[in-house]
């Protein structure tokens, strides 16, 4: 029932939003429509193929000269079918495809999926596991903001920032290389545990990368947070209110820079987080005020990679001893799934925001049902706003602010 | 007349030397800009693979391109910056053509290759190109400012100390150092508009942090989003020969020694080999600090942003490089 408030409150907001974005402009639809015919207004289309999206979305800017008029969003460019095809594999399978469902944040998947079959199997997941996954989960969050800062750079044509985060960016993939044995597509969470252990040989090595982020944060908040022209580029463009990101139901950073407190680690902490005590980060911690704009997301997206150095670090050192899976044989976990009967939930916060898993079994091998929404999903809304008042050359950079 | 058409004949000749340094001199740029940004980069001959494989490629031109206009665009930008060699005085010998007043017809073909840029872009019919084209004139109207009040500074200068020569020719200009022709506060203002034709190449050239008009992350190469081909490798060339000549243009006005002369070599082949080398030497140090090195610093500026940047402080500069000059001579005389 809330879930389809939720909805209902997007769709009314998703109109409230374009409205405004038409007053913004001075004056409503009709007269724009006009106005082109005169020729000092035309449309363009960013996606849904453009070097400045990653993925297939398409967005009608009406533009004046430089400056956006009016803009609007149209999805739904990819549909992939993966909840169709969960639908007729068992849950070990499934595990394989909400991996693939996002490339950088595959673990957030894969454990949402995992805590939804869970709840509803009532299968205990032994302590060791729930750190290994806190930490899999953190060390992904590290590459997730250091490739997006990356990527922002890039969208700001500044090259030189996105080649020296990227490099940065390496040491966490080497780790996650040597602890779960790929680069990307990590395979650690499976149903009731997690698939790999972290011998004591591999705490040095994830201790040492966690130093490395201590120890260039100062260098990339000089880049980043330092740099005039990246502030000039950045500081008052694409500005989300904190009521606008409340009415629009934005998630992670993009909610939090806006002010915020929304963080499903401190909310509703799961994992090893029930321990650490989780404080959401909004740019008043870091900054010491709030404009919700894009320098603000870049701020609190970099503090984060600090926050989830100080959470891996103290799960490493505070690892518990014990089993990493409740049942090791996945026919046997197969065989007690088959008999779980209700439906589960599984939210947790990814890098871009909360992932939220919806499962539904009746018994079968199968589950009836399999609902997911990515966190981007959530923020796509916000663009709407945050086009207000912006030029073409801020379009990518705000496009890409949430993290798309 | 005979000299003259001795002169035409080597038009070929200079249109190919530009080219090959052009492209050589890009190739050292992305190499260096490469090794900034922490990367290998391509082999130092890249661009010469690029014009290559451009030339081999599809020339697409779009259906609702003005097709005479789209394809004319790219050639009158190559010829137009050959043509700006002609002028200016390379590898430590003189200019191939000169005469009174060359300086100002040199700024004016500076402008040419970025207006055939505008044309072709308005010609290609896309919202893209359009929205290049329309940054692409804006950044024009900006960065002229500057670089006319540096050029018209330093002739000014030259026609004050030196009354004897043609002070807005090229020849004039690097025959006197102009270096040598003034005092501290002079000298300061010739740092500053120095500086201020440093900034004004990327802009000229439309390079980061001025690249609005192609800025691909925005507007998919702005005014070259649809050329294609050999189209395409036009516009490249032109590029490389225009970044090569504007190098070439501050190197004339602000650093204009000549090796053989220093050195007093007195073998003719040695001495014109040390010339040429010297000047290449000059000609990549002005790229570096005015291209790469600017565009690997600095994010790329919105067009509000470029226009304040030229108008205000690049114009304030030139002005105030203008008037330490002018505060020289004025107490000298």
């Amino acid at each position: 029932m809330k879930g389809q408030w939720c909805f209902m409150a997007e769709k009314e907001t998703m109109r409230h939003g374009k409205q405004r974005l038409d007053t913004g402009a001075g004056r409503g639809d009709e007269e724009t429509m006009q106005h082109a015919k005169g020729g000092t207004s035309f449309t363009i289309s960013i996606g849904p193929v453009h070097p400045a999206l990653k993925e297939p979305i398409q967005l009608d800017f009406e533009i004046e000269g430089e400056k956006v008029k009016n803009a609007d969003l149209r999805l739904s460019q990819a549909h992939r079918g993966i909840e169709w095809i969960g639908t007729n594999r068992n849950p070990i399978q499934i595990l394989y495809l909400a991996e693939r469902i996002c490339g950088i944040c595959n673990v957030c998947h894969t454990l949402s999926f995992c805590r939804a079959v869970e709840s509803i199997a009532n299968i205990e997941v032994p302590p060791r596991a729930q750190y290994i996954r806190t930490v899999t989960a953190e060390l992904e969050r590290i590459h997730s903001h250091m490739l997006w800062a990356g990527v922002a750079a890039h969208e700001l044509g500044f090259d030189s920032v996105m080649h020296y985060t990227w490099r940065a960016r390496e040491k966490v993939l080497d780790t996650i290389e040597i602890l779960t044995g790929n680069r990307v597509t990590k395979g650690m969470p499976t149903i009731g545990g997690v698939r790999r252990d972290f011998p004591e040989k591999h705490h040095k090595r994830i201790l040492e990368t966690v130093g490395f982020y201590k120890s260039i944060f100062g260098k990339l908040q000089d880049m980043l947070l330092h740099d005039p022209v990246i502030e000039a580029r950045t500081r008052g463009i694409g500005v989300l209110k904190k009521e606008e990101a409340l009415a629009l139901c934005a998630v992670g950073p993009t909610a939090r820079a806006s002010g915020v407190k929304r963080d499903v680690r401190q909310d509703e902490p799961y994992a090893a987080y029930c321990d650490l005590g989780v404080r959401a980060i909004t740019p008043k911690e870091v900054l010491g005020e709030v404009h919700g704009d894009v320098f603000d997301r870049i701020a609190v997206r970099l503090a984060e990679v600090a926050q989830s150095a100080d959470i891996i670090e103290h799960c490493v050192r505070n690892i518990p001893e014990g089993k990493i899976v409740f049942e090791e044989k996945p026919i046997k976990v197969l065989a007690q799934l088959r008999g779980a009967q209700g439906e589960g939930i599984g939210r947790l916060e990814a890098p871009r925001g909360e992932v939220f898993h919806y499962v539904k079994m009746t018994g079968q091998e199968a589950p009836y049902a399999w609902k997911v929404k990515a966190p981007t999903y959530s923020n796509l809304l916000s663009i709407l706003p945050m086009m207000r008042e912006a030029q073409i050359a801020d379009i990518p950079i705000i496009a890409a602010s949430i993290d798309p | 007349m005979i000299g003259n058409i001795a002169a035409l004949a080597i038009v070929p000749v200079a249109g190919v030397a530009g080219i090959i340094f052009g492209l050589l001199f890009k190739g050292l740029d992305r190499v260096l800009g490469a090794r900034m940004q922490a990367r290998v980069g391509p082999p130092l001959l890249q661009p010469f693979i690029d014009v290559k494989k451009l030339l081999m490629k599809e020339n697409i031109v779009p259906q609702n391109a003005v097709a005479w206009l789209f394809n004319a665009a790219p050639v009158a930008a190559l010829c137009a910056s050959i043509a700006l060699l002609l002028y200016i005085p390379l590898f430590g010998s003189g200019a191939l053509l000169e005469g009174s007043g060359d300086m100002v017809l040199v700024v004016y073909l500076l402008l040419l290759p970025s207006l055939a840029m505008v044309a072709g872009g308005f010609a290609s019919g896309s919202h893209y190109a359009t929205v290049g084209a329309q940054r692409e004139m804006v950044a024009m109207l900006s960065y002229e400012f500057p670089l006319a009040i540096a050029v018209v500074s330093a002739a000014w200068l030259l026609a004050s100390k030196a009354i004897a020569v043609q002070a807005f020719s090229l020849a004039a200009l690097s025959a006197f150092p102009l270096w040598s022709l003034v005092g501290t506060l002079g000298f300061v203002g010739l740092a500053v508009l120095l500086a201020v034709l440093l900034f004004v190449m990327p802009g000229e050239l439309g390079k980061a942090p001025f690249d609005v008009a192609e800025a691909e992350t925005e507007i998919a190469g702005g005014v070259l989003a649809e050329y294609s081909g050999v189209n395409l490798a036009l516009f490249y060339l032109a590029d490389a020969v225009k970044s090569f000549a504007m190098a070439a243009i501050i190197v004339a006005i602000f650093l204009p020694w000549n090796a053989t002369a220093m050195l007093s070599i007195s073998d003719m082949w040695a001495g014109a080999a040390a010339g040429a080398l010297f000047f290449l030497a000059k000609v990549f140090a002005v790229m570096f600090a005015g291209n790469t090195f600017m565009r690997i610093a600095l994010a790329r500026l919105r067009i509000t942003q470029v226009v304040r940047v030229y108008w205000g402080y690049a114009s304030a500069a030139a002005l105030a490089g203008l008037l330490l000059i002018a505060a020289e001579l004025v107490l000298v005389v």
